[in-house]
């Protein structure tokens, strides 16, 4: 999956700002398809990993309840020119990559 | 904060090589599947963190619509002030699997925005684990249209 994130990071006064938006169905496994009422099977992101430099700043866990095309946001102490790389993996073992430069 | 980050990193590290763990690109905690799948908000609390026993706190700060016009895409944020977070995990109440993040801080700043559905109006819950105890402070957001319909 090419482009599955996008991702900004942006630093100011020590805090990078990471914003972050995933491409992915999140279906919960409880909606039906409306023609052939077949439920339409789970397929979800289940881990979000950020790393910078090899180092884990951020680790995030999701369920079902998340939205469709996830948006996720979150901050952590660094600066400008952080090699910040984000990945997931769902639970149909599809994944995602991307790496960003802070700026 | 540096020293605690490189202690349980170094820690972290330690214990996953001894064990003979260590795959490149692997998460460090497990996901943990029973808070996800129970049906209850007690229940995934205490799966997740090991205790359903939280105090209420005025340092959590949930921003949420009061009103969700669409339950597809509620955004909600938190912040905590509470000094050593460890994690914070976002609850809607009324979901049918009410646990829906879990965010385990590596010295990160302890904030957390995502946006989640919402099948009707529900309490959001904020449980932050800071220093082995939970905290916890929560928000109702009035949803229209709910978002989990096909």
């Amino acid at each position: 999956m090419a482009n599955s994130i996008k991702v900004r990071a942006k630093a100011k006064d020590g805090i990078v700002t990471v914003k972050a938006l995933m491409s992915h169905p999140m279906e919960t496994g409880l909606r039906k398809n409306s023609k052939t009422g077949k439920k339409i099977p789970a397929h979800y992101i289940k881990e979000v990993i950020a790393k910078v430099g090899g180092n884990t700043v951020m680790e995030v866990f999701w369920g079902t309840a998340v939205s469709k095309n996830p948006y996720l946001s979150f901050k952590y102490s660094g600066g400008e020119g952080d090699e910040l790389t984000m990945s997931w993996v769902d639970n149909q073992g599809d994944s995602g990559t991307a790496s960003v430069k802070v700026k | 904060m540096k020293r605690r980050t490189l202690l349980k990193t170094s820690l972290v590290t330690g214990v996953i090589a001894s064990t003979g763990l260590l795959i490149p690109g692997r998460v460090l905690a497990a996901y943990p599947q029973a808070a996800f799948e129970s049906k209850e908000v007690d229940g995934a609390i205490s799966a997740a963190m090991g205790s359903s026993d939280y105090a209420d706190s005025g340092d959590i700060k949930i921003k949420a619509p009061e009103i969700a016009e669409n339950g597809a895409v509620v955004p909600i944020q938190i912040t905590s002030s509470i000094a050593g977070t460890e994690s914070i995990s976002l609850i809607v109440a009324n979901n049918p699997s009410p646990m829906a993040a879990i965010f385990n801080l590596h010295g990160s700043e302890a904030f957390a925005s995502v946006r989640v559905k919402m099948i009707k109006t529900s309490d959001v819950i904020a449980v932050v684990k800071a220093g082995g105890s939970l905290h916890a402070a929560r928000q109702e957001v009035k949803v229209t249209i709910g978002g989990c319909g096909g």
